[in-house]
């Protein structure tokens, strides 16, 4: 069976190669955005993990983190900028307002973003210390590398 | 007291307008009819009281007086640093109440988050409409008798995890 040989072989390969190139679309709206700047920064630097990398364009993107409140004027803005960004892509919910809508229970803001767009990982806390972002930053790592690897060459031959 | 010199002159000129005078945590407060909205603030803009920003415009709703709407607004005096805390109460049914956009130009987003949230209206106000909600919000937010946990998506929402 040399095909499934390959086929394994690719997945971790791109695996390996995904979780540890991640760009990042920071949609900062609120307090949790300094919280974000903390992370990115050199004192507790996400580049050690490979997503140090910016891209002010969801285009160029694989990671969304919505970091911060998200209102329901601003609802179709979010979902946009998800549906801008090219496949393979994943989404951090960064705060408890992302998570669940916080402490606004209320006639304004998503109870939780992913009412909206689907969420990979979720990050508590108001706002989340830099040591829980980078927590989950692994483990949103350790998904990529187990998931099943979106290549587009193998579904085009199958 | 000198805080109360102002409200003096006000009860003085609109002996019939000004309802009920006091101070209030340190500033002085003037309840007044509210179809002489205008006239008071256009006194107290001019020479001597230059009152000449005004500070904020607010709104409270309390469902359970026949009077619903307190219109407060809060104007301030440069020379001197004095203040002042302008009440007028406004019946539930089509509240309405003068623009001040023509005396002062902050007035125009003021009085349109006060419409957005309470659906107070301001006759003589050149663009009334919402400041904060989206086209197609219904319902006027921050009224008590908006329901506490009703949300109006402008996207259809997944189902809840």
């Amino acid at each position: 069976m040399p095909g499934n040989f390959i086929t394994s072989r690719l997945d971790a390969m791109l695996a390996w190669g995904r979780k540890f190139s991640l760009f990042h679309y920071p949609y900062v709206t609120a307090c949790c955005g300094m919280e974000y700047m903390s992370a990115a920064c050199a004192h507790f630097d996400i580049d050690r993990f490979g997503a140090g990398w910016t891209r002010f364009s969801p285009r160029q993107s694989d990671l969304l983190l919505v970091v911060g409140t998200v209102a329901q004027k601003l609802a179709p803005v979010l979902k946009t900028v998800y549906d801008q960004m090219t496949e393979p892509k994943w989404v951090i919910a960064f705060g408890a307002c992302t998570v669940s809508g916080g402490i606004y229970d209320n006639y304004a803001v998503v109870q939780g973003i992913d009412r909206i767009i689907p969420v990979d990982i979720y990050i508590p806390g108001c706002p989340p210390r830099p040591e829980m972002v980078l927590d989950g930053l692994l483990k949103l790592q350790e998904k990529i590398k187990t998931q099943g690897q979106d290549w587009r060459w193998k579904k085009k031959s199958s | 007291m000198e805080k109360e010199i102002v409200l003096t002159a006000l009860r003085e000129a609109f002996p019939a307008d000004v309802l009920e005078t006091s101070v209030s945590l340190g500033d002085p407060v003037a309840v007044i009819r509210p179809a002489a909205l205008a006239e008071v603030m256009t006194f107290l803009k001019k020479e001597p009281w230059n009152f000449t920003m005004l500070l904020d415009a607010t709104c409270l709703d309390f469902p359970e007086r026949p009077e619903r709407f307190e219109m407060v607004y809060h104007v301030f005096a440069l020379d001197g640093a004095r203040r002042l805390r302008v009440k007028a109460s406004l019946p539930g049914e089509g509240a309405a109440i003068a623009s001040l956009t023509g005396l002062w130009k902050n007035a125009d987003w003021l009085e349109r988050e006060i419409f957005d949230m309470f659906g107070v209206g301001f006759p003589g106000h050149p663009d009334l409409q919402r400041l904060f909600m989206y086209d197609g919000f219904e319902g006027h937010p921050l009224r008590k008798d908006y329901p506490l946990r009703k949300r109006q998506p402008r996207l259809p929402m997944r189902p809840e995890s």
